[in-house]
């Protein structure tokens, strides 16, 4: 292998033979070419899906709570679990890291709301601004909640589409005064819900507001977290699980519920709309890997087809080299240390084309759908390395047949 | 050191041949191409081997080549008993004792006369710069030392086999084997190659020459004939000068 003879001759025959070797080194090379483009643009496809249905694929935590069923620690069955402000301040603290958006409620099922002549009953809610992006709310109009309309407990109001529709018809409700039990709340903004009507009949107001005119205290109804995409749909299904039960078991804790008790503390997820996105992201890399695979494939079948010719060609050669004294093993060996330095010269190239294309394309690709199309450098080596490996087997069987035929039998070929 | 050794003992035995049979196999059926051949070659001798198609000549010369194997009988070349080669072994003997020459020259295409005339000394493990020093003596020897660059492709036929020669000879085989060398060349070219092959044996090399070319026969020094796989005739002959004809 490090006999410069060798390498002298083997350079030697490739020079002489530049045909040959470029259009072995070609095929080698546009098959890890293909390759890396390929895994590229499949990451770059993932990203793109990940990014554009992050929202709908990230899994929702809420905590409801509701009256005991037995007795524990003394305390009587029968008693309602309240939420307070400390309860949220609890789980976020513990979970901080997992959480994307967070946010407490406080609301009101029934309120009546007026403006002008119009009144109607809406559910009222008290909310953070993280709600909007857990709710998937679309602002029409306006805004939403901000933090500084919580920090000073303003009494503003972002009232769904059909609200509006409802009080205002085609006037513009923005800074305009609704009366919620006869206070008056400024509008700052319309949203739109994917849930429909159901969803749009309800004012979200700053929680603060709603525990300070409302009386609550620091009383909350429920809480609600989205936990960030994980890598694939187990491992999403391994986190929530294990974030439910241990905002369950803390919540449980905390207001004195017996751990076995069902109703009193319930944490719900959605993984539902996560696993299409999921699977959808899934697919994707299979479908590439598919081809990805099958290119592969293609590539070594090419490879030991070229290595097949190249044997049955050079027969003679061989024959003429025998007769001259070459040992057999120096045959093979010749043949085969060949075909390992053009497909990994080759191969090489070729993944480093690629990866140069991918690297100076990706950022001039304007679509929502493909972003930052990358490939993973150890697996496009590991493939070069499996190329170059299945080359060399291709080219072992037929070469180390060629020298073991008898010199006069291969001299006769033509 | 073996050219001063084989000068100085002029009557050395090169090859003994005792009672060899080959038979190929095909199928069920069995041909027996040599039947019991026994001659003996000394060295400096140049001999030409001559029957017609099927008298096992070529077999003869394949077996003394190495390049096949003899079923039955004894063949010692140089005082070394050749039996039960591995491919290891005859490939080093075959690099060591034979020079050969075809009737189709069997260069290298893409090798330049002169990377043809070295690759003998490749494989007897010379390195690169006195491998182009001593292929070049032998292309000087055989006249085309204005030709050594040039690929097989630009020569003619009588230039290629010289180059075959350079080549059989690079590796101061003991004994040159020539399979039909002017088979495949016109009759003036023929005697030139006959000429230089003379020359070669004037030297003191042993060459057997498988023909079926008479005049090339004669320009041996000893013909063997061949008829049937058994020696009909062996007898030495007045050798004819290719020069004469040129």
């Amino acid at each position: 292998m490090f006999d410069l003879e060798r390498w002298q001759e083997i350079f030697e025959t490739l020079r002489k033979n530049k045909l040959r070797t470029f259009l072995t080194g070609l095929s080698v090379f546009i098959g890890i070419f293909i390759l890396v483009l390929l895994l590229g643009f499949s990451t770059g496809i993932s990203n793109g899906v990940k990014s554009q249905f992050e929202q709908d694929a990230t899994n929702r935590v809420s905590v409801w709570t509701g009256v005991t069923t037995k007795g524990y620690k003394g305390l009587n069955p029968g008693r309602y679990v309240q939420l307070k402000n400390s309860s949220f301040e609890a789980v976020e603290a513990k979970y901080d890291d997992y959480f994307e958006y967070r946010s407490k409620d406080f609301m009101i099922w029934g309120g009546t709301v007026t403006y002008n002549n119009e009144t109607g009953n809406y559910r009222v809610r008290g909310t953070l601004p993280d709600n909007q992006f857990i709710e998937n709310a679309d602002i029409g109009y306006g805004r939403f909640i901000s933090q500084s309309d919580l920090d000073e407990n303003k009494k503003v109001a972002v009232i769904g589409n059909k609200m509006k529709t409802d009080l205002f018809k085609d006037e513009d409700p923005i800074d305009k005064n609704i009366q919620i039990f006869g206070m008056n709340f400024k509008v700052v903004g319309v949203f739109y819900d994917p849930g429909g009507d159901r969803e749009e009949s309800q004012v979200y107001i700053p929680v603060s507001t709603a525990q300070k005119v409302f009386n609550a205290g620091d009383n909350i109804r429920n809480m609600s977290f989205t936990v960030k995409m994980a890598n694939n749909f187990d491992e999403a299904v391994a986190q929530s699980t294990a974030i439910s039960e241990g905002i369950e078991a803390q919540i449980k804790e905390m207001h004195i519920v017996a751990p076995d008790d069902q109703s009193a503390v319930r944490v719900n997820n959605t993984l539902e709309e996560a696993k299409k996105i999921y699977s959808l992201v899934a697919t994707i890399q299979a479908v590439f890997w598919f081809v990805g695979i099958g290119t592969i494939i293609a590539g070594i079948v090419g490879v030991g087809n070229i290595m097949l010719i190249v044997v049955k060609e050079r027969t003679k050669e061989i024959g003429i080299r025998k007769a001259l004294g070459a040992l057999p093993m120096s045959i093979v060996g010749m043949i085969l240390q060949e075909a390992v330095f053009i497909t990994m010269l080759a191969g090489l190239l070729g993944l480093i084309v690629g990866l140069g294309v991918l690297e100076v394309v990706g950022p001039q690709i304007d679509s929502d759908f493909i972003r930052y199309p990358q490939v993973n450098f150890n697996i496009a080596l590991t493939t070069v390395f499996l190329l170059v490996f299945a080359g060399a087997l291709a080219g072992f069987i037929p070469a180390y047949r060629a020298a073991k035929i008898k010199p006069i039998v291969a001299l006769r070929d033509e | 050191m073996n050219f001063i050794k084989i000068a100085v003992s002029n009557h050395l035995t090169m090859i003994q041949i005792k009672d060899l049979h080959k038979s190929y196999h095909m199928g069920s059926n069995s041909l027996h191409v040599l039947k019991g051949i026994n001659f003996n070659v000394q060295e400096g001798e140049l001999v030409s081997i001559m029957g017609s198609s099927g008298s096992g000549k070529s077999t003869l010369l394949n077996i003394l080549g190495m390049l096949d194997e003899a079923d039955q009988g004894q063949y010692i070349l140089d005082n070394v008993p050749i039996k039960n080669l591995n491919e290891k072994i005859a490939a080093k003997y075959r690099n060591e004792f034979l020079g050969f020459i075809f009737q189709s020259f069997n260069l290298i295409n893409y090798k330049s006369a002169l990377e043809n005339v070295s690759m003998p000394l490749y494989y007897k493990g010379i390195k690169r710069k006195d491998r182009a020093d001593r292929a070049m003596h032998y292309l000087e020897k055989v006249g085309l030392a204005d030709w050594s660059h040039h690929l097989p492709s630009e020569l003619s036929g009588g230039q290629k086999q010289r180059v075959a020669i350079a080549r059989a000879l690079a590796s101061d085989p003991k004994v040159l084997l020539a399979d039909e060398p002017t088979g495949a060349l016109d009759t003036k070219t023929s005697y030139e190659v006959m000429e230089l092959i003379q020359g070669i044996n004037d030297e003191g090399k042993t060459i057997l020459v498988v023909t079926h070319e008479h005049d090339i026969a004669q320009m041996t020094k000893r013909i063997v004939n061949l008829k049937d796989g058994v020696i009909i005739d062996d007898s030495k002959v007045e050798q004819v000068r290719a020069s004469q004809h040129v």
